[in-house]
């Protein structure tokens, strides 16, 4: 019966192809938008989370300005930061602005950052060339520099920097390694200063330059992210102790927590799209109605003959059904390939990684054939109680 | 003349709501037919002919009086059983055919098996067969448009036939055709008389009435006359 039924409404569909095809535009349109918009979205936030992950996972910042009478940390206070149970390592920053010169060339204004050991371990992919530091030239307080290849174009013209001397505020450094450009490991240069030169000193150096004793800026390695808040509650304990529980004398951000945030910001935004596309596929649902109306008034007369010829009436109106159906899930169809054809150009063109979202797939198909059943129901019924004299009579 | 009734109508009142009034378009119908028969009921337009037809035809309910077709009593079925009654004790045909237009031939004759709960296969032959028997074998996979109007009404017939139904009932089978076709439509009442069809004709033409081997006359909703034709 169902069989009958479903050859019945695809002769039907495809005797009217060109009005099928208008019908469900809407659905169309509708499924193709919710489907591009999710992926789309959801590929973004993946590539953003991805990045936030690399940089943050088992990471702490600590931004320690102190109080007017103890301005940072002391290397006693970092010692006892670094001796927490499951804290890697301490990488502390500082950053200044000084002048670099080699031979003829001069530029004003670098960012000069200080850095140990730590962060280069901890920053594998960081060096493109040469090497990062190392203990031995933090305990020698070696005069060696990193350069980044925006630094190194400027400085070198394109010739080979590792060995080569040049002079930071009138000191001469050697330079041991060239960073790329693309990869930022912290939070505060992510978004676009990637190609803005900088030079990287010893920290302890760069503490000589800046003639500050203490350390304000650093981050705590942890070596077991589940044991973030664990550490969290040391490093208050300590920070605490350190500046006499005096009030906003540091603050402390965990990346988890942040990663958390924006995730659920993208949940909601993510949904707010969804909400927004189910519009358009709700007015697809009212075109459908429409059309299966019409369609109901236009074979009254079929419609008799097929009751007087013993078809009941929920075989009629499972046949109406059926139709409205089949037409809300081609194009659902139609708009699933269009909306996974698009994000895959968009992914292309932004530069994330395609991932056809099964749920956006789903949610596609699940509704066009919800919208299908809901707005196909109202003419199926009308059709099967429409009583066969009457249907027949109105040639 | 073979006795074995099959259907039966007593008192039969059909009264129908125009606005504010009631109008009676049948006003105490007796009416029995034996298998075999092949009855005409006569009567000018607006005599309570069509609401009749509807009536015999379980497309309608009366407003009062027992109709019992093939030891059913009509009133007391439910919508489902009367489905299945049109689709295996009636078959119909109508006055402008009503075959569906994308549907060819065959197709159009299938469509009451598919109803009846016939398997493909067997639905197929069976068309084929009764296409044969209104000589329409060549005509098997033409459209409607593509058929004269006695060929359309044939294929009708074919369709009415192929359930094997108790009763034939046509409406106004030449109504649509012109003499000479509706005479060959009317051979082949003739025809399927003999082959022993129950058939109920519903006409306004005596001269087509008057085929048939009863004639019964309706006029402003009574049974007026029964007449026994002499063959």
């Amino acid at each position: 019966m169902i069989r009958e039924s479903i050859k019945m409404s695809w002769q039907n569909i495809s005797h009217n192809k060109m009005r099928s095809f208008l019908t469900t535009l809407g659905i169309v349109i509708g499924v193709t938008s919710i489907i591009a918009l999710i992926t789309i979205v959801q590929g973004v936030t993946g590539e953003v989370t991805n990045q936030f992950e690399s940089l943050g996972a088992g990471k702490i910042t600590i931004q320690a300005p102190g109080t007017p009478l103890k301005q940072g940390l002391t290397d006693n206070d970092i010692k006892r930061l670094s001796d927490i149970e499951d804290v890697e390592g301490v990488s502390p920053t500082l950053s200044i602005q000084g002048s670099v010169v080699r031979n003829a060339s001069v530029e004003e204004g670098i960012r000069i950052e200080g850095k140990n050991e730590v962060y280069f371990q901890h920053n594998p992919d960081l060096i493109s060339r040469g090497r990062g530091f190392n203990i031995l030239d933090m305990e020698s307080k070696n005069r060696v520099a990193i350069i980044n290849e925006t630094l190194e174009e400027d400085l070198f013209w394109g010739e080979d920097s590792i060995g080569e001397a040049m002079q930071i505020n009138g000191t001469t450094y050697t330079v041991v390694g060239v960073t790329n450009n693309d990869i930022s490991t912290d939070m505060m240069s992510m978004g676009g200063s990637g190609s803005e030169s900088k030079v990287i000193i010893p920290y302890q150096t760069a503490m000589g330059i800046a003639g500050v004793g203490n350390t304000s800026s650093l981050e705590l390695l942890v070596s077991d992210s589940n044991k973030t808040d664990e550490v969290i509650q040391n490093v208050e304990l300590i920070l605490n102790q350190a500046f006499n529980y005096k009030e906003n004398s540091y603050s402390i951000i965990n990346m988890e927590d942040l990663l958390d945030v924006m995730n659920s910001m993208t949940d909601m935004m993510t949904m707010m799209l969804a909400g927004i596309a189910s519009i358009a596929l709700l007015v697809g649902g009212i075109g459908i109605m429409n059309m299966m109306l019409v369609s109901v008034t236009e074979r009254t007369t079929e419609i008799g003959l097929r009751k007087a010829l013993g078809a009941e009436p929920k075989r009629i109106q499972l046949q109406f059904l059926i139709e409205s159906i089949f037409l809300s899930l081609l194009g659902g169809l139609i708009g699933l390939v269009l909306g996974l054809g698009i994000s895959w150009i968009v992914s292309n063109v932004i530069g994330f990684t395609f991932v056809p979202s099964s749920g956006a797939i789903g949610l596609g198909v699940g509704f066009s054939a919800a919208v299908g059943i809901i707005f196909g129901w109202a003419p199926a019924r009308k059709a099967s109680v429409l009583n066969p004299i009457d249907a027949l009579r109105s040639v | 003349m073979m006795s074995k009734e099959i259907l039966c109508m007593k008192d039969i009142v059909k009264v129908y709501q125009m606005g504010d009034e009631e109008q009676a378009i049948l006003k105490g119908i007796d009416l029995k037919v034996c298998k075999g028969e092949f009855i005409s009921i006569l009567g000018p337009s607006g005599s309570g002919k069509s609401t009749m037809m509807n009536i015999i035809g379980c497309l309608d309910m009366p407003t009062s009086g027992e109709y019992i077709l093939s030891n059913r009593i009509i009133a007391d079925l439910g919508e489902t059983e009367l489905a299945q009654i049109r689709s295996k004790e009636i078959g119909f045909i109508f006055q402008s055919f009503q075959l569906l237009p994308r549907l060819t031939a065959i197709q159009n004759v299938e469509l009451s098996l598919i109803y009846s709960g016939v398997p493909a296969v067997e639905r197929r032959k069976k068309a084929q067969k009764m296409l044969e028997r209104v000589g329409l074998e060549e005509k098997v996979n033409h459209y409607p448009n593509q058929l004269s109007g006695g060929q359309q009404q044939r294929v009708a017939i074919a369709r009415a036939l192929a359930t094997d139904p108790t009763i034939l009932l046509a409406d106004e089978p030449t109504g649509a055709l012109d003499q000479k076709t509706g005479q060959q439509v009317m051979e082949l009442f003739r025809e399927l008389h003999e082959e022993g069809r129950t058939i109920i004709m519903i006409t306004h033409d005596v001269n087509i009435a008057k085929k048939a081997s009863r004639l019964v006359k309706i006029l402003d909703g009574n049974l007026l006359e029964e007449v026994v034709e002499d063959d």
